[in-house]
């Protein structure tokens, strides 16, 4: 299996996901991208959309609003206002 | 002295009172749980905010700085937003945020600086507006932290800071620091104050890049983390004030509880000296036949 990533996901309610993932994809405001482990540090605001989680096989959908992205060497993170899971 | 009757009509209205504070208690102490809950879950957000600011704030260059997180360059006006929460019997809780602010205010005019108020909560408002009647802004009510609130309040503040009528913001409120104490907290929402303690994020030789440009995410990111500090107060506040009122409501409960025991003695005093004496009437009555 390759490297994981380290992803979490934060509103200012609560922690909604924290934890290694394969890949995580994300709207960022000029455009989607993907991130993997071992992403070079990257910063951007998103636009309202969904960020798309995949863990193995699965995958978890995530809603957000007026959110940005971090990616350091440590992993992603995403603070976002507004955040729900998609069902 | 108080006839056995009157005594026993004040036993009874001490008894009620006793349980209405033991009642007011268990509630606090059950919505505090809940608040304590919701300030620890609004942390990792404000501290990764800290983070990513103070780590965007190092490698952002003099000109092109946004004004929220360098200041208008004069300290001359400044905006003092009190926060306390709406309800009293708290004990001193809302006094000792009021007070601490008090005396803030007044060291500011006393060095020459243009003071005005912003009060969060109705007790700050009630407290703080016979003061400073002339410096007064606006009042919105604490009622329960939200984000939305938090929006509505850090939206004043930023109106007054781009309209250029203030210098520097700063926001009272009390921190919680455990069940038994919340400590006043004094804290500088404008200029953004950078934690200084915020972790560098090592980035093993490879260079930041950004989407869109540093000044345009910095400018998206200050006034997002003006409502988030906001709001981490106002979450502090609720729970600081539960944690107060319960305190308060014990120790009421306990006062009314001592007073009930010393009343009943006095009752009982009361109403053995009275049989004492029917009984030396009678006594006496007796003898003299």
């Amino acid at each position: 299996m390759a490297e994981k990533l380290h992803f979490s996901l934060v509103s200012p309610e609560r922690e909604l996901f924290s934890g290694d993932v394969d890949q995580v994809d994300a709207p960022g405001s000029e455009g989607n991208f993907g991130v993997l482990a071992g992403h070079a540090p990257f910063m951007t605001t998103l636009k309202e959309g969904r960020v798309h989680v995949h863990i193995g096989s699965g995958e978890r959908v995530y809603d957000v609003r007026g959110g940005f992205a971090d990616v350091t060497p440590q992993g992603l993170t995403i603070l976002a206002e507004h955040a729900a899971e998609v069902v | 002295m108080a006839s056995v009757k009157d005594l026993k009509t004040r036993i009874a209205s001490v008894t009620s009172t006793q349980k209405i504070t033991k009642a007011m208690q268990m509630v606090a102490a059950a919505k505090l749980r809940r608040a304590r809950d919701a300030a620890e879950s609004a942390r990792p957000y404000a501290s990764r905010m800290a983070a990513v600011i103070a780590n965007l704030a190092a490698g952002i260059s003099g000109g092109g700085a946004p004004r929220m997180l360098v200041g208008t360059g004069s300290q001359a006006r400044e905006l003092v937003v009190v926060a306390t929460s709406d309800k009293g019997l708290a004990g001193g809780f809302n006094g000792s945020i009021v007070r601490a602010a008090r005396e803030y205010i007044a060291g500011q005019i006393a060095a020459g600086r243009q003071v005005s108020v912003l009060t969060v909560g109705r007790k700050a408002r009630d407290q703080l507006r016979r003061l400073y009647g002339d410096l007064y802004l606006a009042t919105p009510e604490a009622g329960v932290p939200s984000l939305a609130k938090a929006q509505e309040i850090a939206d004043i503040v930023t109106a007054r800071f781009e309209a250029g009528e203030v210098d520097v913001v700063t926001l009272y409120y009390n921190q919680f620091k455990s069940v038994v104490s919340q400590v006043p907290t004094r804290q500088q929402l404008i200029p953004a104050q950078i934690a200084g303690s915020a972790p560098t994020i090592d980035l093993k030789g490879a260079g930041y890049e950004y989407e869109p440009d540093e000044t345009a995410i910095l400018a998206a990111l200050l006034p997002r983390n003006l409502t988030t500090q906001i709001l981490a107060a106002m979450l502090e506040n609720q729970a600081g004030f539960f944690a107060s009122q319960m305190a308060a409501m014990d120790n009421a409960t306990r006062n009314a509880g001592e007073m009930i025991a010393s009343l009943k003695l006095i009752m009982n005093r009361t109403r053995q000296a009275q049989i004492t004496k029917e009984l030396i009437e009678i006594i006496s009555g007796a003898e003299a036949l």
